[in-house]
C-alpha cells in the first residue's frame, strides 16, 4: 500500500522535473528551434511503449507456463499502457516531422514498424474485449502477445530491406546530442518509467476489483 | 513420431473428404480471388506501362483476402456442432491436430492459387514464371507461412463474439513480412531484375515459416488446454 503511494508521488515530482529539464534546462536546438523539445517526450514515450509490450510478452509466457491470472492482469494492463504511449509516439512524431522533414509521414523502417506495432496491440486489446470466457481470454491473448512481439523484429527487418531497395529520400539529420539535451532526455525517460509504474499499479488494482465484482456477481 | 504424422494425415484426410463433398471453402475462395484480380484491374488505364510495377501486389492481395475468407469458412465448419472441442479431447497430440488443419488449409490455398495464377497471367499479360522453381517456392513458402498463423488465429477468432472480423485484424499486421517479401520477389521475377535480391526475400519467408512453426508448436498445447 505504502509503496504505491510513494510511486505516485515520485512520478508526480519527476514529471515536473522532466518538464523543467525539457523546456528550461535543455538548450534550444539551433536548426530546428523549439519544435525539437517534443523529442524528449517522443523518445520517452517510445521507450515506454516498447518496454510495455516487452512486459506483455514476458507475462504472456508466464501465464501459459503457470496459469496464474495475475500474469494475465499484468500483460493486459501493460498492453493498455503501451498502446497509449505508442499512440503518443505516432502523434508527436508527425508533429515534429512536418516542419523538419517537410512531410508528416515517411515509410522509414522505424516509423512503419511502430505503426504496425500499434495495429498488432490494438488487435490484442480488441480480441480481449470480444472474448467472453476468462480462461480463453487469458490464453488466446497470451498467444497474440507472444507471436506479436516475436514478429516485430521480422517486420522491422523486412521493411528495412524494402526501403533500401527504394532509396530513402529523407534522412535523419544530425547525430550528436548536446550533453544538456542528453541529460534532459534521461530525466524524461526516468520520469516516464515512473509514470508507467504508477499507471500499472492503478490498472492492476482496477483489474483486481473487476475480478472481485465478477466473482460476487456470479455467486 | 509416426503416430504424430498419422494424426496430421487423418485430420487432413477428413478435411479433404469433407471439402470434396461440400466444396464450400474452395469455391468461395476461388470466386473471391478471381473477383479481386478483376476489380483491381480498374485502377489502371487500359494498356498502361506502369502496371508491371504493381501486378505482383495485386496477385498477393487477392491471395491474402481470399485466404482470410477461406480460413474463416474452414474453421467455422469445425466450430459448428462442437467438432473442434471434440477433436481436442482426443487422446492425441493437440499440435498434431493443429498441423493437420494447417496442412488442409495450405492445400486449399494452393489449389486456389493453381487456378487463380493462370487466369491472372491471362488478364494482366505478365509472366511470373521466368524462374519457374523460384516462383513456385515463393508461392509455397508464402502460403505455408500464411496458413500457420492464419489457422492459429482463425481458431482464436471464431471463439470471439465478432467471429470473422477478428481474423484479418489479428492476422494482417503480423503477415506483413511475408506479404512484403512475396510481393517484392514476384516483382523481381516479373521485371527480370537482379535475381540475388529475390534470394534474400525468400530467405526471409523461410525464416518466418521456421520461427512461427516452432513458436506455434511450442505454445499450442498450452493455449487450447481447458
Amino acid at each position: 500500500m505504502k509503496i504505491e503511494k510513494l510511486i505516485d508521488y515520485i512520478a508526480f515530482v519527476l514529471i515536473i522535473i522532466a518538464l523543467y529539464f525539457a523546456f528550461i534546462f535543455a538548450p534550444v536546438e539551433k536548426v530546428m528551434g523549439v519544435v525539437q523539445k517534443i523529442f524528449y517526450f517522443h523518445v520517452a514515450s517510445a521507450w515506454i511503449a516498447f518496454f510495455a509490450f516487452f512486459v506483455t510478452f514476458i507475462c504472456s509466457i508466464f501465464l501459459l507456463a503457470t496459469n496464474k491470472y495475475i500474469f494475465d492482469d499484468i500483460a493486459s494492463s501493460s498492453a493498455e499502457i503501451g498502446i497509449v504511449f505508442c499512440s503518443i509516439v505516432l502523434i508527436t512524431g508527425p508533429i515534429w516531422a512536418k516542419p523538419i522533414w517537410g512531410t508528416w509521414w515517411t515509410w522509414d523502417p522505424r516509423l512503419t514498424t511502430t505503426l504496425i506495432l500499434w495495429f498488432i496491440y490494438v488487435g490484442y486489446l480488441m480480441l480481449r474485449k470480444f472474448l467472453d470466457e476468462d480462461d480463453k481470454k487469458a490464453k488466446f491473448s497470451a498467444a497474440v502477445g507472444i507471436i506479436g512481439f516475436i514478429d516485430v523484429p521480422i517486420v522491422f527487418l523486412s521493411i528495412r530491406w524494402w526501403r533500401t531497395i527504394h532509396p530513402n529520400v529523407l534522412q535523419k539529420g544530425g547525430g550528436g546530442l548536446h550533453p544538456d539535451m542528453l541529460t534532459s532526455l534521461i530525466v524524461s525517460v526516468i520520469a516516464f518509467t515512473f509514470l508507467y509504474l504508477m499507471l500499472m499499479n492503478k490498472n492492476l488494482k482496477i483489474k483486481n476489483l473487476e475480478r472481485n465484482i465478477f466473482t460476487v456477481e456470479n455467486k | 513420431m509416426k503416430k504424430y504424422f498419422k494424426t496430421i494425415y487423418y485430420i487432413f484426410e477428413k478435411d479433404i473428404m469433407l471439402e470434396m463433398k461440400s466444396k464450400e471453402v474452395i469455391n468461395s475462395m476461388l470466386i473471391f480471388s478471381l473477383l479481386t484480380v478483376i476489380v483491381f484491374s480498374f485502377i489502371f488505364e487500359p494498356g498502361a506501362e506502369y502496371k508491371i510495377d504493381l501486378v505482383g501486389g495485386i496477385l498477393w492481395m487477392a491471395i491474402v483476402f481470399a485466404g482470410i475468407l477461406g480460413l474463416n469458412k474452414s474453421m467455422m465448419s469445425e466450430i459448428n456442432g462442437g467438432n473442434l472441442n471434440a477433436l481436442l479431447l482426443a487422446p492425441v497430440d493437440k499440435s498434431a491436430i493443429f498441423f493437420g488443419k494447417v496442412l488442409s488449409n495450405f492445400t486449399f490455398l494452393i489449389f486456389m492459387e493453381f487456378v487463380t495464377i493462370p487466369i491472372f497471367t491471362v488478364f494482366y499479360n505478365v509472366n511470373i514464371f521466368k524462374y519457374t522453381l523460384l516462383s513456385i517456392s515463393v508461392f509455397i513458402l508464402g502460403t505455408y507461412g500464411f496458413s500457420v498463423l492464419g489457422t492459429l488465429f482463425s481458431i482464436i477468432s471464431v471463439k470471439s463474439r465478432t467471429r470473422e472480423v477478428m481474423l484479418p485484424i489479428l492476422l494482417l499486421p503480423l503477415m506483413i513480412p511475408v506479404i512484403l517479401a512475396a510481393i517484392q520477389s514476384i516483382n523481381i521475377f516479373i521485371k527480370g531484375d537482379e535475381i540475388s535480391d529475390a534470394f534474400r526475400w525468400i530467405k526471409l519467408i523461410v525464416s518466418f515459416d521456421l520461427v512461427f512453426t516452432f513458436v506455434v508448436y511450442a505454445i499450442f498445447d498450452y493455449i487450447v488446454e481447458e
